[in-house]
Formats: C-alpha cells, sequence, structure tokens
C-alpha cells in the first residue's frame, strides 16, 4: 500500500459496510486508536532552517529514521523541536519524499553528499523516482568508475599472495604494472611490425637476375626471410604459450578471439614445416600463407581503437546485416533486368544474371569500371537508372549508419541502464506491493488475528508483541473482514501450490492409509487442537518462502501411516502398525503445519449459534465433523 | 531503401502517439473543483471541522483537482488490495457515491457518503447498503446483481486463496444470502426485506457498528 494513499483508509474501511450483509462469519474487532490526539504539527530543525510538516505525514514511511522513534533521539526538550545538524538543502528533497511519496534527485547535488544525508535518514535510493532515476544512476556510475580508476592508480602494491601465474596474467593483460610487462608488450609488438613488413616486402619485386625477369624478393633471399619467419613465429608461440598457461580458465582462453587469431597466425609456419615440398599440396601450402596476414590483428592487444571498431562493428551487426539485404535485393533487381535487356545485342558481355552482378554492382557503386557496358538502348536506359538509383541506395544508408553507429553505442548503454532501472522498478514495486500482503500474511501467523473476534478477547491484545503501526493494523483488520466475508484466506502462493496439489487427493472418502506420499504430502491434519492460540512450536518464524516449501513437503499428517518422509523437522509418533485409525489422539505434536483452515461452525465452540452452516463444500471432505476441529498454524 | 523507408514510417508513428497523450493530459488537468465552504459542509455531514480537513488534505493529496473519476478511484482502492483485483468492486463503489451520476465524485460527495457510512443511523448504513447492491437502480436486488457484487468481492481476494476458489462459490454465496434476505420467496429482495432481515442478524449489527471508529 503506498502511503500517500495512507489518508483514504478510513473510506476503504467505511466502505467495508458493503460487505456485511453479504458476510457469513462475524468479523474480527477493529484494531483501536490509543492514541486519539489530533494530528500535529511537528517542527524539524535541520542546521537552523525550520521545517515543519504533521507528524501522520512522517508516519508514511515507518522504516525510516524521521518514521520511526529513532528521531526521538533527536527531540530537544527546550526548544520542543527535532534538531538535525545536516544540510538543510538536500533535507527539502528528503522531506518532499514523505510529502508526495516520490524521491526527486536535485542535479545540483554532489552525489555523494546527497549518497549520505539518504543513508542518514534510512531512505535507500532505488526509490528515486523515474524522474530523476536515470540522471542519479549516471552520476552514481561516473563516481564509482572515477573511484575505482583512482584505487587502481594507487594499487602499486602488488597483493602478496598472488601466485606467480596470477602475476604472469596481470603482466599480459595490463603492461603497465611492471617494466618487464611493458618490455614484453613493446617486444612483441616490435616482432609482430616485423613479421607484417616481412611478408609484404616478401613479393616486392627486387632486382633482377640478368637473364631473368624480375623475381620478388622472397625468392631471391628465401633463406633470410625463412630465418626473419622462423624467429617471429618462435617469439609468437612463446607468447602464446606463456599467455596460455598464465590464464585463469585456460578453456576460455582458448575460445577467446584474440588466442584464435594467434593460433591462426602461426599455424601456416607450422603447416609448411610439416609439409615438405609435396608438389601436390603445396599449392594449397601457398594460399595458407595468406593467413599470416592475420597477424597484423594481434595489434588489437595494443591498440585500444581497434577494439572498439571491433565492438561497435559487432554491435551493429544488425543494421549492416539489414544493408547487405537490401543492396543485395537491389542488385539482384537491376542485374535481372540488365540481364533481359541487353539479352537481344549480340556480342554482349551480359552472359547471364550472375554474370551481370558484377556490372551492377560497379554502377551502383558509381566505380563505372567500363569493362562491361550496355549497348542497346533499353540496357542503357535501365543502366542509367540503376546508377541513380546506385547513387541514392549507396549514399544515403552511409550517413545513416554513422549515426548509428553513435545512436547504438549509446543506446546500448541506455538500455542497459533502462533494463536496470525497469527490474529495480518492478522488484521495488514488487516488495512494496508484496511487502503489504505479505506483511499481512505474516501477521496472521503471528497468530495475532486468529484470536481476535467480535466478542473480544483483550488480552491477545496485550499480547500483541511486534509494534505494527496503526495503519498498518487497521489495513491488515480490513483484509481480515475481508477473508472472513468470502470464508476464503489469503495465502502465500506457494502454499497455494501445495494446497492446490492437496485438494487433488481430496477425493479419497476415507482416511486409509494408502494415501500416497508422492508429492510428499497427504491428506489434512488430525491432530488434536491443542489451544485457542496456536503458538507456532517451532521457533523459527522464517521468512523464506523455500523454508515453507520444505516445510510443507515434509509435512506429517496422517498419524498412523508410516511415511518414508525424509524429515527431520517432524516429531510426530509413528505408530508403525496403525492402519488407518481415525481418531489420532495419540499422534505428537505438530511441529511443521499447513495453513489454518476455517473451522466450520458446527464444530466451532467460538462460534455464534445462530450462524447458517457454512455453504462451503470446499472444506476438505476429509475433516470428520466428529473429530476434533483442526486449527493449525503456519510458521 | 528499405531501410530507409521502414525508419521512416516508424518515426512517423511515434510522433503521432505522443500528440494524442499530451491532448489527453491538457484535457485533465483543465477540470478542477473546489468544495463549498468548510461550515456548509459541517451543517450538512455528521463530521467535526478537523475530520473534515482531516479528510480534504487526504482527498486533495490523491486527486489535485478536486474531482474523481473512475480511475483514479479504481486505482486509489485497488492499492488497498494487492492480492487481487478490486477493480470491480471499486466501480460499483463509485456508483454507489456518485450520486448525481455524472462520473465523477466531487468532494461533498465523498463526505457525504463518509458520513453516511460512519456517522449515520443503522437505517441510513443499511439503506446505503442496498443502494449498493441495486445496480440497476430498480429498487429491487435480484440474484443477477448480487451475484456480480458477491464476485467482485471474491475478485478482490485474489487467486491465492486457502481454500482454492472453486467457480461456484460464489453463487452459493448468493443462494445463502437470498435464502436469509428474501423472506416471501420471490426472487428478489426490496428495502423493507433487506433491512429487516438485516436487523434480525446480530452478528451484522455488531459487524455495522465495528467502522463507528475508523474517523
Amino acid at each position: 500500500m503506498a502511503a500517500g494513499v495512507a489518508a483514504w483508509l478510513p473510506f476503504a474501511r467505511a466502505a467495508a459496510i458493503g460487505w456485511m450483509p453479504v458476510a457469513n462469519l462475524p468479523m474480527p474487532v477493529a484494531p483501536t486508536n490509543k492514541n486519539k490526539h489530533q494530528d500535529e504539527l511537528i517542527i524539524l530543525n535541520v542546521s537552523g532552517r525550520r521545517f515543519q510538516t504533521w507528524r501522520n505525514t512522517l508516519d508514511r514511511y515507518p522504516d525510516t529514521l524521521l518514521g520511526s522513534s529513532e528521531k526521538e533521539f533527536f527531540f530537544n526538550e527546550e526548544t520542543r523541536e527535532y534538531f538535525f545538524d545536516r544540510d538543510p538543502d538536500v533535507f527539502r528533497s528528503i522531506l518532499n519524499f514523505y510529502r508526495t511519496g516520490k524521491l526527486h534527485y536535485p542535479r545540483y547535488e554532489c552525489i555523494s553528499a546527497y549518497d549520505e544525508e539518504l543513508a542518514f535518514f534510512g531512505i535507500i535510493p532505488e526509490i528515486i523516482s523515474d524522474c530523476c532515476y536515470e540522471e542519479y544512476k549516471d552520476r552514481k556510475r561516473e563516481n564509482t568508475e572515477r573511484l575505482m580508476d583512482d584505487l587502481e592508480d594507487n594499487k602499486d602494491s602488488k597483493l602478496p599472495n598472488m601466485t606467480f601465474r596470477e602475476t604472469m596474467w596481470r603482466a599480459f593483460e595490463n603492461p603497465h604494472t611492471s617494466t618487464m610487462a611493458l618490455v614484453f608488450y613493446y617486444v612483441t609488438g616490435f616482432f609482430i611490425a616485423i613479421s607484417v613488413i616481412t611478408n609484404v616486402v616478401e613479393t616486392v619485386p627486387c632486382g633482377s637476375m640478368p637473364n631473368q625477369r624480375d623475381i620478388p624478393c622472397g625468392e631471391r633471399y628465401t633463406e633470410a626471410f625463412f630465418c626473419m619467419d622462423t624467429a617471429c613465429v618462435m617469439i609468437f608461440t612463446v607468447e602464446y604459450l606463456m599467455r596460455l598457461f598464465a590464464a585463469p580458465s585456460r578453456y576460455r582462453f582458448m575460445r577467446s578471439v584474440m588466442s584464435i587469431i594467434d593460433v591462426v597466425a602461426i599455424l601456416p609456419y607450422y603447416i609448411g614445416l610439416v609439409m615438405t615440398n609435396n608438389e601436390d599440396v603445396s599449392g594449397a601450402f601457398v594460399t595458407l600463407r595468406v593467413f599470416r596476414v592475420f597477424r597484423i590483428f594481434k595489434f588489437s592487444r595494443h591498440s585500444q581503437g581497434l577494439r572498439i571498431l571491433g565492438y561497435t562493428l559487432k554491435s551493429c551487426a544488425s543494421e549492416l546485416g539489414f544493408l547487405l539485404f537490401s543492396l543485395t535485393m537491389a542488385i539482384i533487381i537491376f542485374a535481372t533486368v540488365m540481364f533481359y535487356a541487353e539479352k537481344g545485342s549480340s556480342s554482349s558481355k551480359f552472359t547471364s544474371i550472375p554474370a551481370s552482378f558484377w556490372y551492377t554492382i560497379v554502377t551502383m557503386t558509381t566505380l563505372g569500371y567500363g569493362d562491361m557496358v550496355p549497348k542497346t538502348i533499353a540496357g542503357k536506359i535501365f543502366g542509367s537508372i540503376c546508377s541513380l538509383s546506385g547513387v541514392l541506395v549507396i549514399a544515403l544508408p552511409v550517413p545513416v549508419i554513422v549515426s548509428n553507429f553513435s545512436r547504438i553505442y549509446h543506446q546500448n548503454q541506455r538500455a542497459d541502464k533502462r533494463r536496470a532501472q525497469k527490474k529495480a522498478r518492478l522488484a521495488r514495486m514488487r516488495i512494496s506491493k508484496s511487502g503489504s500482503s505479505t506483511a499481512f500474511l505474516h501477521s496472521k501467523r503471528n497468530g495475532l488475528n486468529q484470536s481476535l473476534e467480535l466478542t473480544g478477547s483483550l488480552e491477545e491484545d496485550q499480547q500483541m508483541k511486534k509494534t505494527t503501526s496503526l495503519l498498518e493494523s487497521q489495513h491488515h483488520h480490513l483484509l481480515h473482514c475481508l477473508e472472513k466475508t468470502t470464508n476464503h484466506e489469503f495465502v502465500d502462493e506457494r502454499l497455494y501450490e501445495q494446497g492446490y496439489l492437496q485438494t487433488a487427493l481430496q477425493n479419497f472418502p476415507s482416511r486409509s492409509p494408502s494415501l500416497s506420499s508422492e508429492e510428499g504430502i497427504t491428506g489434512t491434519c488430525c491432530s488434536r487442537r491443542t489451544k485457542k492460540n496456536i503458538q507456532p512450536l517451532s521457533a523459527t518464524h522464517t521468512h523464506s518462502h523455500t523454508h515453507n516449501l520444505q516445510e510443507l513437503s515434509a509435512l506429517h499428517i496422517q498419524c498412523g501411516e508410516q511415511q518414508p518422509l525424509n524429515t527431520s523437522r517432524s516429531s510426530l509418533n509413528l505408530m508403525s502398525d496403525e492402519s488407518g485409525s481415525l481418531n489420532c489422539k495419540s499422534s505428537g505434536l505438530v511441529t511443521t503445519a499447513i495453513i489454518s483452515i476455517p473451522t466450520p461452525p458446527s464444530n466451532n465452540s467460538r462460534a455464534s449459534p445462530d450462524a447458517p452452516p457454512l455453504p462451503n463444500p470446499d472444506a476438505p471432505p476429509l475433516l470428520n465433523p466428529g473429530t476434533d476441529v483442526v486449527k493449525i498454524s503456519a510458521l | 531503401m528499405g531501410v530507409v523507408l521502414g525508419t521512416f514510417s516508424m518515426h512517423t508513428k511515434q510522433v503521432t502517439f505522443r500528440a494524442d497523450k499530451i491532448d489527453d493530459e491538457l484535457e485533465m488537468t483543465m477540470v478542477c473543483h473546489r468544495p463549498e465552504g468548510l461550515e456548509q459542509l459541517e451543517a450538512q455531514t455528521n463530521f467535526t471541522k478537523q475530520e473534515l480537513q482531516v479528510l480534504y488534505r487526504g482527498f486533495k493529496n490523491e486527486c489535485p483537482s478536486g474531482v474523481v473519476n473512475e480511475e483514479t478511484f479504481k486505482h486509489i482502492y485497488a492499492q488497498f488490495f494487492p492480492h487481487g483485483d478490486a477493480s470491480t468492486y471499486a466501480h460499483y463503489l463509485f456508483n454507489a457515491f456518485d450520486t448525481r451520476n455524472n462520473g465523477s465524485i466531487k468532494f461533498e460527495d465523498f463526505v457525504m457518503g463518509l458520513s453516511t457510512l460512519l456517522r449515520g443511523t443503522v437505517r441510513d448504513k443499511l439503506e446505503w447498503t442496498f443502494h449498493l447492491y441495486d445496480i440497476n437502480r430498480d429498487g429491487l436486488i435480484n440474484k443477477e446483481e448480487m451475484t456480480e457484487i458477491v464476485r467482485a468481492i471474491y475478485d478482490m481476494m485474489g487467486k491465492y486463496t486457502y481454500p482454492a476458489l472453486k467457480g461456484d462459490v460464489p453463487k452459493q454465496h448468493v443462494d445463502a444470502f437470498f435464502e436469509k434476505m428474501d423472506k416471501n420467496k420471490d426472487g428478489v429482495v426490496t428495502l423493507e426485506e433487506f433491512v429487516l432481515a438485516c436487523q434480525e442478524d446480530e452478528n451484522m449489527m455488531r459487524s455495522m457498528q465495528l467502522f463507528e471508529n475508523v474517523m
């Protein structure tokens, strides 16, 4: 329940009169307003600036400093006001949160100062409203990044117990950590450059033998180039092996892009070594040398910009793919048209549609080599249309792609932000929603509401250990009235699932021990009703739902039955050979339990005698009216 | 080319959508209403001045324009029942409060209704409840209307209840209700039958007094 509508609670409670004629059960007693004083103004003095508000406004959020009794620590007796020695500007936003239910983040405030104030007043930053949340998160992230950068700069001292392997990995990933790493970084960079230059120079024709045409340098100085290549490959191999050794997760390292590039860069050499001058495969071997050019990609470890480019290309892949697809469509269309247009002319170069692809591409990209030209008039017309549309097709998407780059880059960041926001927002809403609903369920389980009835039993009132606020107790009373009206109870989602399974077993007319325990639960319990208030016998008031689930599945029910339940929590006395005795008087105490089920009025000695019989066929038919009525409370 | 056309068409769609929303919001903020004076309201209802002040503050907080329309009303009421769907019952409540049948509740209507519910005589409360149940305002409650109301109440419970809600539970509830209320067994409940039956039911009388000290 949002605290903003707390003022409407009296209305909601008044409207509950509409349920009264429909209800068949007596209603629980309403919580009394013990302190009947009128709503009063309280003064909050924050470093000299006085703020005034109603006490009720602050009571809306009882889990913050101002809403709880914690503010009494700051109460100044002489001046009868609450004094806080904090920043009054930030306090303005905080007080507005109580008034409007929305927490705003003022842009001019420093993020860490704001965080400190929020922490002091016990407000979690996640409830900042959507209008200011993005700004807050941006600033917060910048701040944490800056702090982390500072931390890293100061991280000169290595952790004393870093293994050699970890040191090596750190040296590889971040060359600035030590001089050794820096040396290594530059050496590998140098050798990559050398290797690439060698590959390039290898093919340059240098000088000519007197009786031969120009031969490339590679064939002239074979040994020299071979030595260079060997040296480079040795260095790369050593580097790769060292990285492989130092990697924290070798499998992941081997799958990473950079390591694949490394492998591809050095593999041709080894393959070349293995395959000697076998004429058949040397042709294929020569093509393998092409892969040596991949060594240039090793530079991306050295250049941040290359990595960013690669990442952006990857993230724009869909855009690029779509552009390619539309281009392909245009090419096919025009190639087909040109082919059929030029079919008539003799000695036409447009021998087939695929052959026309080349013409289309060259024309559309305005290259215009001129190796293929249309000769017929129709061909020329379509050719000109092709080149004009080529201008449009190519020129228009290019700025779109460029802006796509920047848009997608920023959008990715904003999408992540929004996703996190949405998750946080949904979590917030779920928390507040489940907070109010589970709060009611919890207060029920604590046995506070069970014994409250119209005839009133005031001693239970005094047993209220938990101090729920008046607002909460009134809201819970309202929900309790609704339960009584409809004669059904609110339960947790998981308990509902269990109950659903249970009703599936309801069709057994008798409680024979053949009730299986496949799902882990069997029929209803038949323990003796111990007292009016069933205090939970196990002391753990766990609120975790998985725990409840375990408890349910461990629920021990059929007292006379020997269940192979692997439960350690139940301490029911298992009578080994009792076969389905209905009077389970000798059953021990139930430690685990389900939810309390509505007591049929015929068995309920507390109910007023003239209450009409419950029209509730859903009461588990296993309940024999003769036995004692069950009343089990959940843990 | 297809890409370009696609992006352009998408863009125009978004723009028009935004324009519509802005118009709607402008419309809503135009309507504004201020209640009559405090003394007059105090005279017309059974509340004291302080109580009216508290009520108005809460009212104005949620509805700064001074009137509640059905959407806001349902939204507010739904906050109290997070488990289930309170919109149907809120709809009937809205109609019960909206005595002038013009689709909005002013503060006066709100306070009058509350005054009847919280400070009125038993007869007044029962009459108010009768009018809540009488959906079509014909002075009689028939089985269909009652089924609607009971179903709306059960909707507020939501899905996760124990025992699990079966489909015919509301119907049986309605049958029990008619058993109790319909004295001459003619299938409809008149106001007199209703008031008589309720006054005979001690439980109900006690329940009605439950909410005396709400304010």
